[in-house]
């Protein structure tokens, strides 16, 4: 198994944002909530590297100090989906019957809404913040790991050792926990690579919305939202989150779609939605 | 076929319907009070009492919900709380307008995408489908508001060649005047979607020039143009329409972006502005409407697929 050189470039990176993002705080050169009203939008230089806002607070350590957000959304938001969505899946799997038929209309209904809409709906009705965006874009995505997982268990019931594990009359969790789970690993983590990349998309709009991290935060959707008003005097303000936002989107991605190929060749070049 | 179409039709009524038990179960059981998210932490009492008995919301629930239900069935979505007008037809002014969006992108996206996927997978290796490729990956990757943000920094800030927000109906500034404030928001909505399709439609494509079918059509002799059209094509398009109805949901997302960055008065800006306002009736009507559209958009989509896909017809569960 050759490791392609995309993924070890995309791995890279978001191994060094997650660093920056994860000493962030520590290095910053400025403090990223200080108000100075005579640097108030001043272009980048050598000393503020992406320039200053309306404030006269540092884009950079704004940016920097504002890394985690993203990154949270993204993993949390998917780890919880996971968490949530592969137990359900296997459960159905094993099940069947109406259990089955419960998990699975559930999922049904729950993809028949637009995930944004989902979004909105589940953050119109708290208040906003970290936390809670973060749940709401894991429960949105909730219905497909458990699609995902259901269909990666129903394969797997059907292989020999499984039959040899009921054979030795072993229980259901032991069947989930210690023969499936192992083997389901592969599709699992290819889903939930690319899955990610769309979790810290849907978390970013609805920062930028307003449904996210308030003010004065420095989440990188909520930045580009604020950054809008100075936007032909100060295009810094929301240029420099944004490419921030890209670079992170566009390595995560492809980490996701390297890994795809590398673990399940046969889906290698096919869209996903 | 007939089997299949009641099936689909059913179990999207069964959605529907489930949708409204959802939609009002959020509001109204996540914890905090209506009253309390209409008026605020510091309302009084006799405050919240008044508005609780104005909006019936002193009945125990499944009261509530009849009404709420039952006024939907008729057309009717209640009263706006901060326009103090019927939500309907502010709903269904700002769902035109939103067609229209919503109308050019599919069309555009179906059009160009496809267009695209298939010259890149007629032109293998070639520096176009490079190129292609290349912007696909970028265009996937980059989220739509930040898209707004640039579009708007070029052109209108920069440039200054077209409006950076608003809409005028053709009536007041003529076909060009209402043409100008579209472009933005349409082409922000759509490259994403392009790059998606496009992508999509280049792999199948090559999967189908590989299969044996294309084999055997071009070994009976048939010129090449017409083993790509009648052959490959149809075989190569049938993923795509499911994909196409995946991406409503993404260009509904979009939407409530697009229309908010742009303030482009349709519907998802008007949810955006009924959430921020604590708007309840507006909010649930608009969710409402937004999940139908969806759900007849999908079921459309289904159908399609199934007309085109005879397999589909005999087993009868189409995704």
């Amino acid at each position: 198994m050759r490791i392609p050189r995309t993924l070890i470039v995309g791995g890279l990176v978001v191994g060094a944002i997650c660093l920056l993002a994860a000493i962030g705080p520590w290095i910053v050169p400025f403090e990223p909530d200080a108000f100075s009203v005579r640097e108030r939008l001043l272009p980048p230089s050598a000393e503020h590297w992406f320039g200053t806002d309306e404030f006269g607070r540092d884009v950079f350590s704004r940016v920097l100090a504002g890394a985690h957000h993203s990154l949270l959304m993204g993993f949390g938001a998917t780890a919880l989906s996971l968490a949530i969505g592969v137990p359900l899946g296997m459960i159905a799997a094993f099940r069947r019957g109406w259990t089955e038929e419960v998990i699975m209309r559930g999922v049904d209904l729950m993809i028949s809404i637009p995930p944004v809409l989902l979004g909105l709906l589940i953050l119109a009705v708290t208040d906003p913040g970290l936390m809670k965006t973060m749940i709401a874009v894991g429960l949105v995505y909730v219905p497909i790991m458990t699609r995902v997982s259901r269909a990666v268990a129903l394969g797997l019931l059907a292989e020999d050792f499984v039959e040899a594990a009921r054979a030795r009359g072993e229980g259901a969790f032991h069947i989930l926990a210690r023969e499936i789970l192992p083997n389901a690993w592969p599709p699992l983590i290819v889903e939930t690579a690319l899955r990610i990349t769309f979790a810290i998309l849907l978390g970013s709009a609805l920062s930028f919305l307003g449904l996210g991290p308030q003010p004065p935060d420095s989440e990188w959707g909520l930045m580009i939202a604020e950054s809008r008003p100075f936007i032909s005097e100060a295009p810094w303000i929301g240029l420099a989150p944004g490419l921030c936002l890209c670079l992170l989107l566009i390595s995560v991605n492809i980490v996701g779609e390297g890994l795809r190929d590398l673990l399940d060749p046969r889906l290698r070049g096919r869209g996903h939605g | 076929m007939a089997g299949f179409l009641a099936r689909r039709f059913l179990s999207v009524l069964f959605v529907l319907w489930a949708m409204t038990v959802l939609v009002f179960a959020i509001v109204h059981i996540l914890p905090g009070s209506v009253a309390h998210m209409i008026l605020g932490e510091f309302a009084t009492d006799a405050a919240i009492v008044e508005l609780e008995e104005r909006l019936g919301l002193n009945q125990p629930l499944y009261l509530q919900y009849w009404h709420w239900f039952t006024g939907l069935l008729r057309g009717d979505f209640g009263q706006s709380l901060t326009m103090e007008r019927p939500a309907a037809p502010l709903i269904l002014e700002a769902l035109g307008k939103s067609a229209i969006l919503a109308g050019i992108s599919i069309v555009l996206v179906a059009i160009v995408g496809i267009s695209l996927g298939i010259h890149s997978a007629t032109h293998v290796g070639t520096w176009s489908d490079r190129g292609l490729t290349l912007m696909q990956y970028f265009f996937i990757a980059v989220p739509e508001f930040f898209w707004c943000i640039l579009v708007i920094l070029f052109f209108a800030a920069w440039l200054g060649w077209l409006p950076a927000t608003g809409y005028s109906p053709i009536s007041e500034a003529g076909i060009l005047g209402w043409a100008r404030h579209l472009i933005l928001p349409v082409s922000t909505l759509v490259l994403g979607l392009i790059a998606h399709i496009s992508r999509l439609v280049r792999s199948s494509m090559l999967e189908a020039i590989e299969s044996r079918y294309v084999l055997a059509a071009r070994a009976k002799g048939l010129p090449e143009r017409i083993v790509l059209r009648r052959h490959a094509l149809p075989n190569a398009l049938l993923p795509a329409i499911t994909i196409l109805a995946v991406d409503i949901g993404i260009l509904i997302g979009g939407i409530v972006v697009v229309e908010s960055v742009f303030a482009y008065p349709g519907l998802g800006r008007m949810l955006i502005y009924a959430i921020d306002n604590q708007d309840v009736p507006l909010m649930m009507g608009g969710m409402i409407v937004i999940t139908t559209i969806y759900a007849l958009a999908n079921l459309a989509a289904d159908i399609l697929y199934a007309v085109l896909n005879p397999r589909i017809r005999v087993s009868g569960t189409a995704g």
